[in-house]
């Protein structure tokens, strides 16, 4: 007997692949996608006893059931897309910038400072120009601080960026109740002169945060995949030795990114107040600041795989509200079925990165 | 004066025990290289089994014993959390996903899990509590709470998990310190490819680390309601805050569990300065000022990052693995 004879095969061992075809691709997410609803429908008929397919039915109906809930998907589609562009170059460069909520919380905050103390002097056409310059520049400021203590310190931007948010929740908080002055709730701001709101295109404000959100990602995608600044992020990304070999100024390049990832979270907060909501709470990042770093991750930073992702969890979302007050259970059900559907997606990432390759029965004998 | 002092140290000691909880599982999670950002979530679901078990013993069981309750609660609360952990160990270390990706996803389906949870299988209000676990939880262990005057009040009148909190940081401190295992484990988050070359068992250190981290931090949300909130499942985004705090804690302490005892006290007292330091200076501060002064745990914990990233101590530093998988093909 040689030695060879004696290595133990694993039973089960994994290599490496990167040959698979984009319909396979589709394919094995696809199949992600139908296990983790089987999951939730389990999950639901154990828990509520309900019949799962009335309940996809019905959540089907959260998103098409008529033309004014499809507007609204739009409308919450455009809100989270553009935070994972805002992400994409970040992550790209491998800069995990979790702190988009206290950048959109920022922007926000900007342009509700300038409705309320501009209102009244300023035409609305340049008030929403001041608006959109001081919420660029307050989200890219939010995000610039932790990217120079990154580039010159190497200080851990996952801890730091997630701190920003907290502080940006505190100052936005005392903000909003020094707005609000006696009032319980802070009501629509400029309500009566709309000054600072988007002008009504298509009987929506909201269209315009759409067109825009449409035009970024293209820019975003062109930017990443077409310009010298894309090839260096994605050179960063890869190695920081390399590109410091290949000459490029890393310091530079990281803090320009995340300033641009930062100013187009402030964007966000913008169109957040000025076609959205008219109004400014902590919430109004909603959680998209979070959600968004699942979508550009799982979209490889690829802009209109984002869309794809970013209509799926809208739909999720409207979905499981529509099952909540249907069923009368509540609607953290969505936070359950997103969650499974998440875990289910990312597992199948193992898979199109890699094959099992299991011991082949002969190979015991040999 | 004094009295306001005393209120303020025993509102703060408790807050600092939800925290310590989680963050002495983090420091464990993240001792092994892994950036569990789930925290929030696995509160919620250790707070919710806790709750849950908690609830349907006592209502259900003919003589509810409170020792029983306590170690139903307990045990609940320990294994959901773990199962949490589990999730995201088999996501990221066997199937290789994101970690922090992983971990944000699993904050969202912890908290689903729970708030649905909560409104759907107890009180569709959101609403409900457990007075007999709440009293088994908040029961006055150490003797002497009510004879020893001041002393007694801020330091022996509290439920049992507020001194389990700091032998068990004391404990960690010494398994992570002293002992082969914690050597071993501390090699796994610096540097895994070196540990997997000494024969160390990278993933089983890994998914042991994580799932028990996990289930100690879990640990903190069932302290939260059971005994912190007086056994009030209240369905709200109140624990994912803690859960976050906690992270914070993690940095602050610069990963040792024996800073984690005084650094959470500490988090605590900030917690609550808003509403006792201007009654002890004697001062009023206007209401939306309040919020502000909320951000300060966090603002303390920026600058700890920061101090420690420009120092660049050695032994202050974050594990040097950390968020970062280990595939050993790759190497």
């Amino acid at each position: 007997m040689n030695a060879a004879a004696h290595v133990k095969e694993p039973f089960v061992r994994m290599a490496k692949r990167n040959d698979l075809s984009l319909k396979k691709k589709i394919f094995i997410r696809a199949i992600a996608i139908l296990a983790a609803l089987l999951v939730d429908g389990i999950f639901i008929f154990l828990i509520t006893g309900l019949n799962p397919f009335g309940v996809y039915g019905v959540m089907f109906a959260g998103s098409f059931g008529t033309f004014m809930k499809f507007k609204w998907v739009l409308r919450d589609l455009a809100t989270l897309l553009i935070v994972g562009i805002a992400l994409a170059p970040a992550f790209k460069m491998r800069f995990w910038n979790i702190g988009a909520e206290g950048q959109i919380l920022m922007g926000g905050l900007a342009s509700a400072v300038c409705m309320i103390y501009l209102g009244n002097t300023l035409p609305n056409w340049l008030l929403l120009l001041v608006m959109l310059v001081t919420s660029v520049l307050c989200g890219a400021l939010w995000a610039f601080i932790p990217a120079v203590f990154k580039a010159i310190w190497n200080t851990n931007e996952t801890l730091f960026t997630l701190m920003m948010n907290y502080v940006a929740t505190s100052i936005v908080a005392c903000c909003t109740n020094f707005f609000r002055g006696d009032n319980a709730k802070m009501a629509l701001i400029n309500m009566g002169t709309k000054a600072g709101w988007f002008p009504m295109i298509l009987g929506q404000r909201y269209t315009i945060n759409i067109l825009v959100v449409f035009v970024l990602t293209i820019l975003m995608y062109i930017y990443l995949k077409y310009t010298k600044h894309g090839y260096e992020i994605s050179v960063v990304g890869e190695s920081e030795n390399t590109a410091r070999y290949a000459g490029i100024d890393v310091k530079k390049v990281m803090i320009r990114t995340i300033s641009i990832s930062g100013a187009i979270c402030g964007l966000a907060g913008y169109l957040i107040l000025a076609g959205k909501d008219m109004s400014l709470s902590t919430t109004s990042a909603g959680g998209n600041g979070f959600t968004a770093i699942i979508v550009a991750w799982l979209a490889k930073f690829n802009t209109f795989y984002m869309v794809l992702i970013s209509f799926l969890l809208v739909f999720l979302d409207k979905g499981a509200s529509d099952i909540a007050s249907a069923f009368q259970v509540n609607d953290y059900m969505s936070d359950i079925v997103t969650g499974v559907i998440l875990f289910f997606i990312l597992g199948s990432e193992f898979f199109i990165n890699y094959k099992l390759i299991f011991r082949k029965g002969g190979a015991k004998n040999a | 004066m004094l009295n306001n002092l005393i209120a303020w140290l025993i509102r703060a000691i408790p807050f600092g025990t939800i925290i310590l909880y989680g963050s002495m599982g983090e420091t464990l999670t993240e001792k092994s290289g892994n950036l569990n950002l789930g925290v929030p979530g696995i509160m919620y679901l250790g707070g919710y089994a806790g709750y849950l078990c908690g609830y349907l013993y006592e209502n259900h069981a003919a003589n509810p014993n409170a020792f029983v309750c306590v170690l139903l609660a307990l045990l609940a609360a320990f294994a959901a959390s773990a199962l949490g952990g589990l999730i995201f160990s088999f996501l990221t270390i066997t199937l290789r996903a994101n970690q922090n990706v992983t971990g944000l996803a699993l904050t969202t389906f912890g908290m689903g899990v729970a708030n649905f949870g909560g409104k759907f299988l107890l009180n569709e209000s959101g609403y409900s509590s457990a007075p007999f676990s709440n009293a088994a939880f908040a029961y006055k262990i150490l003797p002497g709470a009510d004879s020893t005057g001041i002393f007694g009040k801020i330091f022996l009148s509290y439920g049992f998990l507020v001194y389990m909190a700091i032998i068990m940081a004391v404990i960690l401190h010494f398994v992570l310190n002293r002992t082969r295992v914690g050597l071993n484990l501390r090699a796994v988050g610096e540097n895994p490819a070196t540990a997997d070359a000494a024969g160390i068992h990278v993933t089983l250190y890994k998914y042991l680390a994580t799932c028990i981290g996990a289930g100690i931090s879990g640990l903190g949300g069932l302290y939260y309601i059971l005994d912190y909130n007086n056994g009030i499942w209240n369905t709200s985004d109140q624990i994912e805050a803690l859960g976050w705090l906690a992270v914070a804690l993690v940095i602050f302490t610069t990963w040792r569990p024996l800073n984690g005892i005084w650094g959470a006290y500490l988090f605590g007292v900030l917690y609550w300065l808003y509403q006792y330091l201007p009654n002890l200076l004697g001062i009023t501060i206007s209401t939306y000022a309040i919020d502000l002064v909320q951000m300060i745990p966090y603002m303390v914990t920026i600058v700890v990052l920061i101090v420690v990233s420009l120092h660049k101590k050695r032994e202050n530093q974050p594990p040097a693995s950390l968020g970062i998988a280990y595939f050993r093909e790759e190497r």
